[in-house]
């Protein structure tokens, strides 16, 4: 007995990691019909590489779920098929541009792609009668988020109530369902946006090449800089210009800003988010700056 | 800064309503650095629109719609800072009405518990009774932290009687750490930066605190327990005799060639390896998420527990446990709940409630025969499964439960077991 409790430290990265697969594997276990939503973008390949380390060497037993705008980076869609084709996981694409068609949702000309994703992922929850959605949502990215359990309630319209949220003790997590409900499992909640980057850079895997610095044609709206596209034309007084550049988030482009930014290593990234002075929402998401409760609104109606 | 080596502290915050916890949370985050400029200016542009003349930090802290419009904190938030050596990962429960329920969930995980004085009113019902749910929720280190110095001109007198009076109040609890800091949040004296206008004060500051103390050594590193939560079977060609028991490890150290007991079955055998994803490693610890391999084909599903052959827990379907209750239907004797411990789930009967424990008098009242929201008492309970655990003074992890109710799905109590 020569080890002391000093020989048995786990850093505070390899416990996050132990406690989101702990999470991963008790959703696996005791829920029907889970789904991983997965966006291609940093935070859900991390939940991929992490639902990965759970069921190894088993495939992930559960299937992806994109929701799909129609005006998503090319170069996030690729990532995405390749982490689907090399794990063998089954991918559904839960597209907005149908949904618009079939009338799921209905576009009044003023409402963003990002809160169409609501209905048209609702509605590929219910079709396919999933029971657990996981998504790489973080506390430290909003304030409503900081409020978030692990596992988050939805009732059978998809709906949070933030005041009506069970206690989550220890780490015994309570997936009790009725009929029609499902629940929203973060993993990833103890997260913080330079953790991410960490693991990234740690685990060595595969992200959107839009994350590093690259030569892009933009132009500056609400103090964001926008990608110049099919989707995304510019007003009057907006001028392109190519810029040095590199994204913090990726959504849907017409609403995703970049950064001004070098960076073109995992560790210049890190360095750059470790001295960062603006949230990555603040910077580059346009569709959190409707209204200060923008977040908690979308979350109330089923929002991830 | 990278994340990648530094160590992780939790900690819970207690305190009454006016007693500056959200200043001080605020200006724990603003002098790590913590908040962005957007968030601030977010902050300031609410606080000019209330028409404040300062800027409310409080607004950081209180994320949803009706807690700005109420301006109180309704439910547990966690936020994040991190300093070079740590990271910190607070839970921001609220000082207000549903005070137990949410204290002992912030707590539930915590290595500290962080309570908040006011230097004027002294200790009042409200700290006590605080400190009474961390020490009953087995919280190892606790901080007093003697706020609003300031407004009593950073007396040490004032201080040193509030010292005393809680040193003599904690005997009565179970505290093994306890440090008193005497603070300012406001003007933020001790709390990154020593004071000098508390030249007599001679400890560390709040920070300086937050980041030594000293938490690894807060676990049970000496009973080995592993709840299996997961049977990982690929049933591919390349993995094909591939059977290996998923869980994260709840206590003590595990090691290829252990002799080990499968409970409840009793059979026997030896840990083959332990795999941690696609390397295999030499020993586990809590709380490492690891997959363990046994020699013998034994039966082995979700639920069972891996220990020593000779330091195994007694499979117990007669629980003696204290109980937080969190709902407002009060609890009652013959009532029939769901019961989560561990991996295992089953149904528990009441069988008895002992006594009401009265948390700001210590107070023990056995002529009520039911627990109402936020209470605590202790709970004689049957369950149809047999509960594979330890004392909650031994094991954090195997000596607790959760309580739902089975029409709603609400989890509407919190247990630990009595040794």
């Amino acid at each position: 007995m020569s080890q002391t409790h000093a020989d048995y430290r786990l850093s505070q990265l390899d416990q996050l990691e132990a406690e989101s697969i702990h999470i991963f594997r008790e959703v696996a276990a005791e829920f029907e019909k889970p789904v991983l939503m997965f966006s291609g973008g940093k935070d859900s390949i991390v939940m991929m590489r992490l639902a990965e380390k759970a069921f190894y060497p088993a495939k992930i037993p559960f299937p992806v779920l994109q929701v799909d705008t129609g005006y998503d980076f090319p170069e996030v869609l690729a990532t995405r098929d390749n982490w689907v084709n090399r794990l063998g996981v089954r991918l559904i694409v839960a597209s907005v541009e149908e949904a618009l068609a079939n009338g799921i949702v209905v576009d009044d000309g003023k409402t963003s792609r990002n809160r169409h994703q609501i209905g048209t992922l609702l509605n590929a929850i219910e079709e396919n009668g999933f029971t657990a959605a996981f998504g790489g949502g973080r506390r430290d990215e909003e304030k409503a988020r900081a409020k978030e359990r692990v596992y988050s309630h939805r009732d059978e319209f998809g709906q949070w109530d933030p005041k009506m949220q069970r206690p989550e003790l220890w780490n015994l997590y309570n997936g009790r369902l009725h009929e029609g409900e499902h629940m929203r499992i973060f993993p990833i909640s103890n997260w913080t946006e330079l953790d991410i980057w960490d693991y990234i850079g740690r685990e060595g895997i595969e992200i959107p090449s839009i994350y590093f610095s690259h030569q892009r044609r933009v132009f500056e709206r609400d103090g964001m800089l926008l990608s110049e596209s099919e989707h995304n034309s510019c007003r009057e007084g907006e001028v392109v210009e190519e810029r040095t550049v590199r994204f913090r988030t990726v959504g849907d482009l017409t609403l995703t800003g970049c950064v001004e930014s070098t960076a073109s290593t995992i560790d210049e990234i890190i360095a750059e988010v470790a001295i960062a002075t603006v949230t990555e929402r603040g910077a580059t998401r346009g569709d959190d700056r409707f209204s200060e409760a923008a977040m908690e609104d979308r979350k109330k109606e089923g929002y991830f | 800064m990278s994340t990648t080596n530094m160590d992780l502290l939790r900690f819970a915050t207690a305190g009454s309503v006016d007693d500056g916890k959200s200043t001080l949370i605020g200006r724990l985050l603003l002098d790590s650095k913590s908040i962005f400029e957007d968030q601030l200016q977010a902050v300031e542009a609410t606080s000019t629109s209330k028409g404040y003349d300062y800027t409310d930090l409080a607004l950081l802290t209180d994320g949803l719609r009706s807690e700005r419009e109420q301006g109180i904190t309704i439910d547990v938030a966690y936020r994040y800072f991190a300093t070079p050596n740590r990271k910190f990962i607070i839970a921001d429960t609220p000082g207000h009405v549903q005070y137990t329920r949410n204290m002992v969930t912030g707590a539930s995980t915590a290595d500290l518990g962080l309570v908040l004085v006011d230097a004027r009113q002294g200790l009042t019902e409200q700290s006590r009774r605080h400190a009474v749910i961390l020490s009953l929720l087995r919280v190892p280190h606790l901080v007093l932290a003697v706020n609003k110095m300031d407004l009593v001109d950073f007396a040490e007198d004032v201080y040193q009687k509030i010292h005393t009076e809680f040193t003599q109040f904690a005997t009565k609890l179970n505290i093994p750490d306890l440090q008193v800091i005497p603070i300012s949040a406001l003007q933020g004296d001790n709390v990154v930066n020593r004071s000098e206008k508390m030249a007599w004060y001679s400890g560390p500051t709040l920070m300086h605190h937050l980041e030594h103390v000293h938490v690894a050594s807060d676990r049970d590193l000496i009973d080995a327990r592993f709840p299996v939560q997961y049977v990982v079977r690929p049933k591919s060609d390349e993995f094909h005799d591939y059977r290996g028991y998923a869980g994260q490890v709840a206590g003590g150290v595990l090691k290829p060639g252990d002799e080990v007991v499968v409970l409840p079955s009793g059979m026997t055998s030896r840990i083959a390896k332990i795999d941690l994803f696609d390397k295999e490693v030499t020993e586990a610890f809590p709380p490492m998420s690891v997959t363990v391999h046994l020699e013998d084909d034994v039966d082995v599903s979700r639920g069972d527990m891996i220990a020593r052959v000779k330091n195994a827990p007694e499979p117990l379907q007669d629980i003696d446990a204290m109980v937080c209750w969190m709902t407002t239907t009060p609890l009652k004797p013959r009532q029939k709940l769901a019961i989560k411990h561990t991996t295992r789930t089953g149904r528990a009967l009441v069988k008895d409630i002992q006594y009401r424990l009265d948390v700001n008098t210590l107070h023990r009242d056995q002529e009520t025969k039911e627990l109402g929201v936020n209470e605590i008492g202790r709970v004689q309970l049957r369950t149809t499964v047999p509960l594979l655990s330890d004392p909650y003074a031994k094991n954090r992890a195997t000596g607790s439960f959760i309580l739902i109710d089975e029409a709603t799905g609400v989890t509407v109590g919190a247990g630990m077991i009595n040794g």
